[in-house]
């Protein structure tokens, strides 16, 4: 079995708003030193062991569903786990 | 002619649709359910608004890979117009019919109330019953409708007279160049926040709508004419 994590946050040059939003509220709690905040979602998908390489089936995945690559960036971690 | 209603889990402006083709335009009108697998016996699709599957994800993301997309995209292919209205733009963005994406307004907030419309370009099957930068009232309501793509695409956008309306005045929800609705290069896939739908007759406000449905409709009996 395999454990993955997937991040997905708005690419660099895509103005965040619900980032901007938080970032203005920190600011002003006193929070002046924060410079940016992104906002993205996380998601925890486990899977059965197939014969296709993970790494492949997550990145098909992330392309075509767990990110639109039009506005967002993913990145994920996979952990193998041992079944008894 | 006849038009197919797609219903999604989750559509909600359906009924509107239907209502305009069928009641309206006095045309032939269907609903279409997201599993069926055929639009053969259809001359034209119209994608409604609403919230498809919860919108969970991404704003039309599940719904985009519902059996009936590949239909849709035949359709597209085929030439026949396919008209998606606010969640039914947000579908055909994710289904790579339309290019960009959708990010959530400016503001944050759900926006629910009639805008003004510029009319960029009317000489599309969707808009030839209007004047060129013809002003209209179509309501909008949505939370994801700030549109948005890169400047190569924005580029390609304007190079082909792609930008069909812009929003007029104020922008609602800091979509790029004011950015209210797209067509593809071949000129049959439409994509537009507003709901023409929801402005068909002096009683729900406004009629400013109609045209488009019109102009559908005067487009295709154009064509078969010529073909009969």
């Amino acid at each position: 079995m395999y454990k993955v994590k997937v991040y997905v946050t708005l690419r660099e040059s895509v103005l965040d708003p619900q980032g901007t939003a938080v970032k203005k509220s920190l600011d002003t709690m006193g929070y002046p030193n924060v410079q940016d905040v992104r906002i993205g979602k996380y998601m925890e998908l486990t899977l059965e062991k197939t014969e296709r390489k993970i790494e492949e089936v997550v990145e098909e995945m992330c392309v075509r569903l767990l990110s639109n690559p039009v506005i967002e960036d993913y990145r994920y971690e996979i952990e193998e786990s041992v079944v008894l | 002619m006849r038009f197919a209603v797609i219903v999604f889990p989750g559509s909600n402006c359906d009924v509107d649709m239907y209502h305009a083709a069928k009641d309206e335009l006095g045309e032939e009108a269907e609903y279409v359910w997201h599993d069926s697998t055929s639009l053969e016996d259809f001359d034209a699709v119209l994608l409604p608004g609403g919230f498809s599957f919860g919108d969970y994800l991404r704003t039309g993301a599940i719904a985009r890979f519902s059996p009936i997309m590949n239909e849709v995209v035949k359709a597209a292919e085929a030439g026949k117009p396919v008209l998606g209205v606010c969640n039914g733009f947000q579908v055909l963005l994710e289904a790579g019919l339309l290019p960009g994406a959708m990010r959530r307004n400016e503001s944050l907030k759900f926006i629910c109330r009639p805008v003004q419309l510029k009319v960029k370009n009317n000489e599309t099957m969707f808009t030839s019953s209007y004047q060129k930068d013809e002003v209209i009232q179509i309501p909008i309501a949505h939370g994801e409708g700030n549109y948005y793509c890169d400047e190569q695409t924005l580029a390609n956008l304007k190079a082909n007279n792609q930008i069909v309306f812009t929003y007029d005045g104020t922008n609602p929800n800091g979509s790029i160049e004011d950015i209210a609705g797209i067509i593809n290069a071949q000129g049959n896939v439409l994509g537009m926040m507003p709901h023409p739908e929801r402005a068909v007759d002096p009683l729900l406000g406004g009629a400013d709508g109609l045209k488009l449905f019109k102009s559908i409709v005067k487009q295709w009996r154009e064509t078969h004419a010529v073909k009969a």
